[in-house]
């Protein structure tokens, strides 16, 4: 990125030059923009001088819906529209969040399909912040590939549970179905048909000189800044922070599988530039597809209902737990008052953090530059608003 | 043609009426025909199937009706922009890129006007483009026409320079300007074309007349001034109805005129790649309009696999780069013609 200080030039007698400066939205209706963020960007010309994000045109009070919910259970659809494009993601960090507050531990069989879920979710959620990351850089083709097998997905999650976005699946010391008969074959079938996908991607898109020089070097996130800021997820890791909450705090069964968590390298520039934070995904989807084979493998037989509570009606107390959900640390913080309701749900919102180093990394940058950071983030505006 | 019309019309405003026409009778067809295949090509490379329903078959008549469409909608000019020019851009940027046809030679026996300054007058009146373009971003009132409108104006006026110069390429080898002359040049068999003259410098010329044709037509990798994820859609942000087609049309007449015009000069124009046969002034018409078809095939085929650049690293392939090499091939064409 070329050093733009403009502040040194002056006139013969010293006046610094003045430079006429615009404000542009991008958003809330920009094709750019993912979902409804409005970002205030004064330009100078096509430099970006300061970039002012506002939040909250999704904001749907879900705590407050939370909180006068009947049940538990009742939470878990809101929860889906969060971050709708990982909805079992979300879904898992909220059920785990109850259970531990109920006490309760729930069968064999449940953790292996709520992994195999979870991540085959991710793979999906990577796929469409990849494709639309293509979109943003102006490749048109990649997207609709990363389309292709994402509707492959989306079709294992509707055999599993009818629904392809929202699905409501995980329950509070369950799941709403079982596996359906087939499933387990046709998700292996998946498995193999994908992992030659990714190659696909990387000679269409990854290593494609003039993505790398979009890219390489555009958006670099320092490691101290990303954990200053909360960053966490393919944000953070893209930044070569090696930690995944799967591995270092580990929930559910996680800690039964081989996998290497991916962090950025500065392959082709600077360690924690907008290339290593789309690369870090790509890569953690193929992560993903090793752990899902080694689930399917494993999944023992059961009863998946055995364990749902007649009533939920926790003690009195508070519980907070994280999860690694697409996007980063999803932490659902919940105190109940031994009521039937929660008394309070806070959902803590990794692209929220992951959000808010915009202006820090994209000041001095270009107006290509700024999509392409905004892009590399990867927000989901319906998990930021809540 | 010119003395078989003036034969039967005994009015010379009438002749050079219908001389002036008949291109138009290509463009509206092949614009219906090549927004058709722009949409299928890039579905099939997608794993898409396009427009599938209307007219019937593969959807044919989805430009059709898209017109028709287009034609219905209200003509909407924004509250705050300069009417006049609003109105008066995309008429200019369609005449910059409809006057180009006035030379472009479609047989040997059909040119509009066969001047000798040909070449040079393509380069000229292509840069009328420019002027329809900066009207349009200026007069829509918004900053996005205006950030798209200046990306376009520096983008066209640098990549003119390394246009000009290849071209002057093969001018330096036929000795004219005139382009009928250039394709008379290169009749015989394909080894006669220009593209195999001097190897490798009118190749490397080609090549960049080629990238540099792209950014002329704001296709991608170049096509940062309408940059939909950054620029909303560039200086046609606030164009509706057939305004915003009167900008798609010249996108599409000017994607086929910079392939016409690489096609006359490198690639024999006219003449059939086989000697004499199906060569003939009616044959000629089919050679021109393939091997210029072929050229829209390969922008398309780009713009459906690559990325976009940034505005900084487009200056940069244009003056540091393309113009480089471009002066290099004249330096070595010249030694090899004086040597």
């Amino acid at each position: 990125m070329p050093e733009t200080n403009l502040e040194n030039i002056t006139t013969s007698t010293g006046r610094p030059l003045r430079h006429e400066e615009v404000v542009v939205n991008v958003g809330p209706q920009h094709p750019a923009t993912h979902g409804v963020l409005r970002l205030e960007v004064v330009l100078d010309g096509e430099i970006v001088v300061d970039v002012i994000p506002h939040i909250g045109y999704l904001h749907r009070c879900f705590e407050k819906h939370a909180e006068s919910m009947n049940n538990y259970q009742q939470v878990v659809p809101y929860v889906d529209r969060m971050d709708y494009c990982a909805a079992m993601n979300m879904d898992f960090g909220y059920v785990l969040a109850v259970e531990k507050l109920l006490g309760i531990t729930v069968p064999e069989r449940v953790e292996y399909i709520r992994v195999i879920m979870a991540e085959l979710q991710r793979i999906a959620s990577h796929l469409i912040a990849a494709g639309t990351y293509g979109l943003d850089i102006g490749a048109w083709t990649p997207f609709l590939y990363m389309f292709r097998e994402r509707e492959r997905i989306l079709d294992l999650f509707e055999m599993t549970c009818g629904a392809r976005l929202l699905y409501n699946y995980m329950w509070v010391g369950g799941v709403s179905h079982d596996l359906p008969p087939g499933f387990i074959d046709k998700a292996k079938d998946f498995c193999s048909y994908f992992r030659p996908k990714v190659k696909e991607y990387n000679d269409l898109l990854s290593y494609n000189d003039i993505f790398i020089r979009r890219t390489a070097n555009v958006g670099v996130l320092p490691a101290d800044v990303a954990i200053a800021y909360g960053c966490s997820g393919p944000v953070l890791r893209g930044s070569g922070v090696d930690f995944d909450i799967r591995r270092d705090d580990p929930y559910s069964i996680y800690n039964r599988f081989e996998w290497q968590p991916q962090i950025g390298r500065g392959e082709m520039g600077t360690t924690g530039d907008c290339w290593d934070r789309y690369m870090v995904r790509i890569r953690e989807m193929e992560q993903s597809i090793n752990i899902v084979e080694q689930a399917l493998n494993q999944i023992p037989d059961g009863d998946v209902f055995s364990a749902i509570p007649k009533r939920i009606r926790p003690n009195p107390g508070e519980v907070y737990v994280r999860t690694e959900s697409a996007r980063g640390e999803l932490g659902f913080y919940i105190v109940s008052d031994g009521s039937g309701s929660p008394y309070r749900v806070k959902g803590r919102s990794p692209c929220f953090s992951n959000l808010s180093v915009i202006p820090e990394i994209s000041r001095g940058c270009m107006v290509a530059d700024l999509i392409a950071i905004a892009g590399s983030l990867d927000i989901v505006l319906g998990e930021v608003d809540r | 043609m010119e003395n078989f019309l003036r034969s039967i019309l005994d009015n010379d405003f009438f002749v050079y009426l219908i001389i002036g026409i008949i291109p138009l009778f290509w463009i509206i067809p092949y614009a219906l025909v090549v927004i058709y295949l722009e949409r299928k090509v890039s579905a099939h490379m997608q794993d898409r199937l396009g427009p599938m329903r209307t007219g019937g078959w593969h959807g044919w008549a989805q430009t059709i009706a898209d017109m028709i469409k287009l034609l219905q909608k209200e003509d909407i000019v924004p509250a705050a922009a300069d009417k006049k020019l609003h109105k008066l851009a995309p008429f200019i940027v369609f005449i910059g890129s409809y006057a180009v046809y006035a030379v472009i030679p479609f047989s040997s026996q059909y040119i509009g006007s066969n001047i000798n300054l040909g070449l040079l007058y393509v380069v000229a009146i292509s840069s009328l483009a420019v002027v329809g373009i900066l009207m349009a971003g200026w007069a829509s009132n918004n900053k996005w026409s205006l950030l798209g409108a200046m990306r376009s104006v520096a983008q066209i006026v640098s990549y003119e320079i390394p246009t000009v110069l290849s071209i002057l390429v093969v001018v330096m080898i036929a000795g004219s300007l005139n382009l009928q002359d250039i394709n008379q040049m290169q009749s015989g068999w394909f080894w006669n074309w220009f593209i195999f003259k001097k190897f490798p410098f009118v190749f490397i010329a080609f090549i960049i007349y080629f990238i540099a044709s792209l950014a002329e037509t704001n296709r991608t990798p170049f096509d940062i001034p309408e940059a939909e994820s950054e620029l909303v859609a560039g200086y046609i942000t606030e164009y509706s109805g057939m305004k915003f087609a009167m900008f798609m049309l010249s996108e599409f007449v000017n994607m086929f005129a910079v392939s016409a015009i690489a096609a006359t000069i490198f690639f024999g124009g006219w003449n059939s790649p086989f000697g004499s046969f199906m060569n003939g002034p009616l044959w000629g018409v089919f050679w021109f309009l393939t091997k210029g078809m072929i050229f829209v095939f390969v922008q398309m085929w780009l713009r459906w696999t690559l990325p976009r650049l940034r505005v900084d690293q487009l200056m940069y392939v244009s003056w540091k780069v393309l113009t480089p090499w471009a002066f290099a091939c004249i330096i070595g064409v010249g030694l090899w013609i004086v040597l």
